[in-house]
């Protein structure tokens, strides 16, 4: 699905838990997530903690979208 | 009395010549020229090459029609056992002519056909309506395509039953075939394992489908006025999931107004997806789409805009061709509503 939205012109960033896949199918923009069923929250965590971690995950995702890249980048957040 | 087989090579095969040669037009000799007379060593007599034809690769590329006639004509005349063609390697028009001439002699004359090629020749294309033999990219491979594609021919010509394509060295053809491995799966997979840590060379039983890639768009210029969509893989629904989108193999995606929604709750939103645990998801859907941080961010001024609509559906053993059809269609929409960037969540 990121590739058809790429394809369309659309820069696309691809936020997920197992980067290699994102690889394989080809998305250029990529974050590393949490877990599979809570990619961008932590259960353990607090509400507040939690919202902060989101947050700093959504910031890389900005970030990545703001990047020029010539070729699949994996774009780590700092938690 | 032994099975009589025609081969099919080009000029370079033929010592003719090589690129400044490739027009010749096509000719038939008796008996094997070239790679053929280690078909026939390989052979031992149970089968040999009565006729050789020879087709320069341009000529072919170029009068396909013709060549085709005059080919046809020939082993039409000669009915032979069996028709061969290459190996082709890597050579890219070659490989088009052995694919392409062996296709033409199964469906119109009904004789069985065999060609070798690398697997990234495009004449590769056909190797799910031609037999085709897996070589190396150079013709330094011949010494082990010639026998693979000997074996291979002379079970054809028995009528033998084929064994998979990993035991029998064609290229996989769609056809499954069933048979006994020699180890139990645990023990190949930890062998596997243990090739793949050490950098050795292994051999997947499950190979994954080739992807074709999209070069990357420019960055966002400035976020502050930019409008950003949200769409997510992790199938993030309205409550009780209005569109009923399947919780795996998607048949469809849904589009949501987020209007005036500042936070996804558990009262009003969910998830459809059935490939994972939905606990974390549907306590805070805002774990699989952001939506509260966006909003601040909005409200910040950090971007422009959080788009209005959300796409989502499951990718769950979703089909590729439906994941691409979903997301072609909905990426107009976001162009059309001048969304300058989407990011996509994914379980």
């Amino acid at each position: 699905m990121v590739k058809e939205i790429e394809r369309a012109g659309i820069p696309v960033v691809h936020m997920c838990t197992v980067t290699p896949i994102s690889m394989t199918v080809g998305a250029n923009r990529i974050v590393p997530t949490i877990a599979i069923p809570h990619p961008l929250g932590n259960p353990a965590l607090t509400h507040e903690e939690e919202k902060v971690l989101r947050r700093k995950l959504v910031e890389t995702a900005l970030q990545a979208l703001t990047t020029e890249v010539e070729d699949q980048t994996i774009f780590e957040p700092k938690l | 009395m032994s099975f009589r087989v025609v081969h099919y090579i080009n000029q370079f095969f033929a010592q003719i010549g090589g690129e400044e040669m490739a027009h010749v037009a096509p000719e038939k000799r008796e008996g094997p020229v070239g790679p053929g007379a280690a078909l026939n060593t390989a052979w031992k007599g149970e089968a040999e090459v009565v006729t050789t034809i020879i087709c320069g690769d341009s000529y072919f590329a170029e009068h396909e029609k013709d060549a085709k006639e005059q080919i046809l004509a020939w082993v039409k005349e000669l009915n032979p056992d069996l028709f061969i063609a290459g190996p082709a390697f890597n050579a890219g028009r070659y490989g088009y002519a052995c694919a392409n001439i062996c296709k033409a002699v199964q469906d119109e004359l009904g004789i069985k056909v065999l060609t070798g090629m690398y697997e990234e020749n495009p004449g590769a294309d056909l190797k799910e309506k031609v037999l085709m033999v897996a070589t190396t990219n150079s013709a330094a491979g011949m010494r082990k395509a010639a026998p693979t594609m000997a074996a291979l021919a002379l079970k054809l010509m028995k009528g033998e039953e084929l064994g998979a394509s990993c035991e029998d060295g064609y290229m996989p053809n769609g056809v499954r075939r069933n048979f006994f491995e020699k180890e139990r799966g645990s023990t190949r997979a930890v062998k596997m394992l243990l090739n793949k840590l050490a950098g050795k060379p292994f051999t997947t039983e499950y190979p994954m489908p080739s992807f074709d890639r999209v070069p990357p768009n420019p960055a966002v210029k400035d976020l502050s006025k930019a409008t950003i969509a949200l769409c997510t893989s992790g199938g993030i629904v309205p409550k009780g999931n209005p569109d009923h989108i399947e919780s795996s193999s998607a048949s469809h995606y849904g589009e949501y107004d987020i209007t005036g929604v500042m936070d996804l709750t558990s009262d009003k939103y969910e998830t459809a997806h059935g490939g994972y645990d939905p606990v974390y998801a549907n306590e805070d859907p805002d774990r699989v789409l952001p939506v509260d941080v966006m909003r601040d961010l909005e409200k910040e001024g950090k971007i422009g805009k959080l788009h209005n609509l959300f796409y989502t559906t499951v990718g769950n053993g979703t089909a590729v061709a439906s994941a691409k059809k979903f997301a072609a269609e909905y990426a107009q929409k976001l162009l059309s509503a001048g969304v300058d960037a989407v990011i996509m969540t994914s379980t």
